[in-house]
């Protein structure tokens, strides 16, 4: 059971979209898990074939839980013996034969003694760095694994853990962005700094630009600001990271958190990945696939674990100015305000200007008001060259 | 020009003349304190801790009892709650049973029962532990017991520090304390910084810092386990040594942190297994830090029979340091 | 198509969009997206189905004549003419 946010302690499986003995690869949906932030599809890492489901559809398991297993690509080949023990433990002998009778024959055959020994932190660990606990063998007390040996297991995998977890809502909405949104307002030292900006040039250009293009093709403003906003965090990859246990992680990739407001209340960030490094075309289909998921409730758990920073535009009928909420462990947020038509003064002489007001609400114990400036003065440069977007 | 003032070097002494020194210090201080116990005036004491004292403030404040520890428990209460400072004596915890129904029945609930009207601000000293070759009668470790009673305050002081200036603080404390003193520690030495004038009686303290495995203890054990943490740390190991000082109330948070930071726990006590503090703080681990643990709690406690006379089978039944120590490393580095 | 008959296909399309909304609430005058809370992709989404769906071509600068059931039917009408 993936921790699909900062606060998710538990999830309910409510469908399982494989079988026994199917093909899996890296990237397939799994599973469907309901979670305090809703239905959220489960992928899977590895690729290999279903060796044994673990928890059945209905069941509510802790967030660590080893839902199913998954054999090495091939079928009933090459477990090491220590990985045969302990799957035999759990698993039908094999997928194709796996009938019924063989399932119900499985507890008298395979006594709880015989159980994986984890000790309590090395399980939590290995569920946040992915491991399958399966493949590791113990050296602590009985042999049992433990901490050392799931660490040194996740560095010979390089399996780096998950950078963040993320969660998504739909009943229980409320309740997570209630934990997530006072957990950072208690613990983050926000600094607010704002930057309003003439956005005659880049809707002049959107303009062009939408003009000889279909509908479906066509770009909305918040485009331009997300991508202005991913590309200058590579200015400042301070803004874009993590804040766990006492220090900052940059990311290497500037994953947005898009924020999607729903309907009748509540709020999403999913991912939009390497937002800095896609084309404007490809950012809207993104954007406009993850809204239409969002409010169905279709987001896969990655998309809700990855985002490394968080961008929040209010669009055509918000307030004019936004301030945000950094949502843990990301250190920054990034607001746009709605565009507003004002007097600016261009060459000494006052003309009628869409205009935005672009906030950051940063993490003070990793950055300073100074970098803020830089980076929003960063997103202002690049809102004036559309073209270079 | 004043001479370079030398720092004071620090004061050597035991642990039984720290205990005296403190009761001194207490008679000297304040005219409601004052002894009672038996054989602790004429005779000095069964540990020799009063010795002396008889002479120096006189029959009214150094009183032989009876050998009746109901009776003399019971008039320390009554003295407490007409407003004395008693400071009674109980020669082995073994004995103190006899005087149970009074600290638990009477010294603990008064307060309670009163509605507050009446304090029992009574401190009560009493030898605990074995090593001394003094059999079954004179030998066990009941403190865990007394640590069980809300209401009481629970002392071990294990270092000589703590032996010279716990009692000053308990004697500040409107409710009734034991203090546990622990039969092999009396004749131990130790060095106290002469800067230090008082103790705090809640906090556990970590006597060594490591990193691999927390050993919890307190009292007679204490340097038991400090001993097997220096054996470990020839090994490579380095055990974190924490002294309770206080078994009620029970410093959690310190256990908690330091068990948090090396995820692997033994309790070390010489009083038996079963129900005992050990267990108590084991639970308290499970219950609040399951999930940082890296290997099972251990106990290393004293073996359950009554205490055996002979020296060989006493040393076995008590918890010695190359048994802590092979416990510790079976859990750092099993075989 | 007829004055009833886009007015069916819009609030139909909106319908699509956002699954919550119920139709029957929707008046001339008001602006759709503060009915049926639009943002701006979900209009945007919306101008793509009734393009899809009637071939009519609408350029970015007209998104504003959307606003409203009874300004949309209108300049829909005129665009189908024409």
């Amino acid at each position: 059971m993936p921790a699909l946010g900062a606060d998710m302690e538990a999830g309910t499986l409510v469908e399982w979209c494989v079988k026994l003995g199917d093909h899996v690869k890296s990237g397939d949906v799994i599973a469907v898990v309901e979670t305090q932030k809703g239905a959220i599809e489960v992928e899977i890492f590895a690729d290999g074939v279903v060796s044994n489901i673990l928890v059945p559809v209905g069941e509510r398991v802790p967030v660590g839980t080893v839902l199913a297993r998954i054999g090495g690509a091939g079928a009933a080949e090459a477990t090491s013996a220590a990985e045969t023990l302990a799957v035999a433990a759990r698993t039908p002998p094999s997928p194709a034969r796996a009938a019924p009778e063989f399932r119900r024959a499985q507890p008298s055959a395979a006594p709880q003694a015989s159980r994986l020994k984890v000790t309590p932190v090395a399980r939590r660990r290995a569920a946040a760095f992915r491991l399958d606990l399966a493949g590791i063998r113990g050296s602590g007390v009985e042999g049992a694994i433990r901490l050392a040996d799931v660490e040194a297991a996740a560095s010979k995998a390089s399996t780096a853990p998950p950078a963040v977890k993320r969660g998504l809502d739909l009943s229980e909405m409320r309740k997570a962005i209630a934990a997530a949104m006072s957990r950072s307002k208690r613990e983050i030292p926000h600094y607010y700094l704002s930057e309003t900006v003439d956005l005659h040039a880049a809707l002049a250009w959107l303009e062009r630009f939408n003009a000889e293009k279909e509908p479906i093709d066509r770009v909305l403003p918040a485009v331009l600001f997300l991508k202005a906003a991913a590309l200058a965090l590579r200015e400042q990859p301070k803004l874009n990271g993590f804040y766990e246990n006492g220090t900052f992680a940059a990311a290497e990739a500037v994953h947005v958190g898009w924020a999607v407001a729903l309907r009748g209340g509540g709020l999403i960030a999913p991912a939009i990945l390497n937002a800095d490094k896609k084309s404007l075309a490809e950012l809207m289909s993104s954007m406009r696939d993850l809204v239409e998921r969002a409010r169905r409730g279709g987001l896969r758990g990655s998309e809700l674990m990855s985002p490394t920073v968080t961008v929040t535009n209010v669009g055509d009928r918000g307030a004019e100015t936004v301030t945000g909420v950094i949502y843990p462990p990301q250190v920054a947020l990034v607001g746009f305000g709605r565009v507003v038509m004002r007097p600016w003064v261009v060459d000494e002489r006052i003309e009628s200007r869409p205009i935005v007001s672009i906030s950051l609400a940063a993490d003070h114990r990793v950055t300073d008001g100074h970098l803020g400036g830089l980076y929003l003065a960063a997103v202002a440069r690049l809102l004036q060259e559309p073209e270079r977007l | 020009m004043n001479a370079p003032q030398e720092p004071p070097s620090p004061l050597r002494l035991t642990y039984r003349e720290a205990c005296k020194q403190a009761l001194r210090q207490a008679l000297h201080a304040d005219p409601r304190v004052f002894l009672m116990g038996e054989d602790i005036g004429r005779y000095g004491g069964c540990y020799a801790v009063t010795k002396g004292l008889l002479e120096e403030f006189g029959e009214d404040r150094i009183r032989d009892t009876p050998l009746s520890e109901s009776a003399f428990v019971g008039a320390g209460i009554g003295a407490a709650m007409a407003g004395m400072r008693p400071i009674v004596e109980i020669m082995t915890v073994n004995f103190s049973l006899l005087a149970l129904d009074q600290i638990l029945n009477n010294a603990v609930t008064i307060p309670y029962m009163s509605g507050g009207q009446f304090a029992v601000p009574l401190v009560i000293r009493m030898a605990t532990g074995g090593g001394r070759r003094v059999a079954a009668q004179h030998s066990h470790s009941l403190e865990g017991w007394y640590a069980h009673i809300p209401g009481l305050r629970i002392l071990t002081p294990a270092m000589v520090e703590d032996a010279r200036f716990m009692l000053i603080a308990a004697l500040k404390d409107p409710n009734p304390t034991l203090i546990f003193e622990h039969v092999m520690l009396y004749n131990m030495e130790g060095d106290i910084d002469p800067a230090i004038t008082c103790v705090d009686m809640d906090q556990a303290k970590v006597r060594r810092a490591g990193a691999d495995v927390s050993l919890i203890t307190y009292g007679g054990s204490l340097f038991k386990t400090l001993d097997a943490a220096e054996r470990l740390s020839k090994e490579g190991v380095e055990a974190e040594v924490v002294d309770l000082r206080a078994l009620r109330p029970l410093d959690t948070k310190t256990i908690l942190e330091s068990v948090v930071k090396t995820r692997r726990c033994i309790i070390i006590d010489e009083a038996w297994r079963s129900g005992s503090i050990a267990a108590e703080i084991g639970m308290r681990i499970a219950e609040e830090a399951f999930f940082e643990l890296d290997a099972p709690l251990r106990r290393v406690c004293g073996r359950e029979v009554p205490m055996p006379y002979a020296a060989h089978l006493e040393d076995a039944c008590l918890p010695q340091s190359e048994a802590i120590a092979a416990a510790a490393l079976d859990l750092v580095r099993p075989s | 198509m007829t004055d009833e008959e886009l007015r069916r296909l819009i609030l139909e399309l909106i319908c699509e969009i956002a699954p919550e909304a119920d139709p029957a609430i929707a008046r001339d005058q008001d602006d759709l997206r503060e009915t049926f809370d639009l943002d701006s992709m979900d209009f945007a989404n919306l101008v793509v189905a009734i393009h899809k769906r009637t071939n009519i071509d609408i350029p970015e600068a007209d998104y504003n004549k959307l606003f409203t059931l009874k300004s949309a039917i209108a300049y829909l009408l005129a665009k189908a003419k024409a």
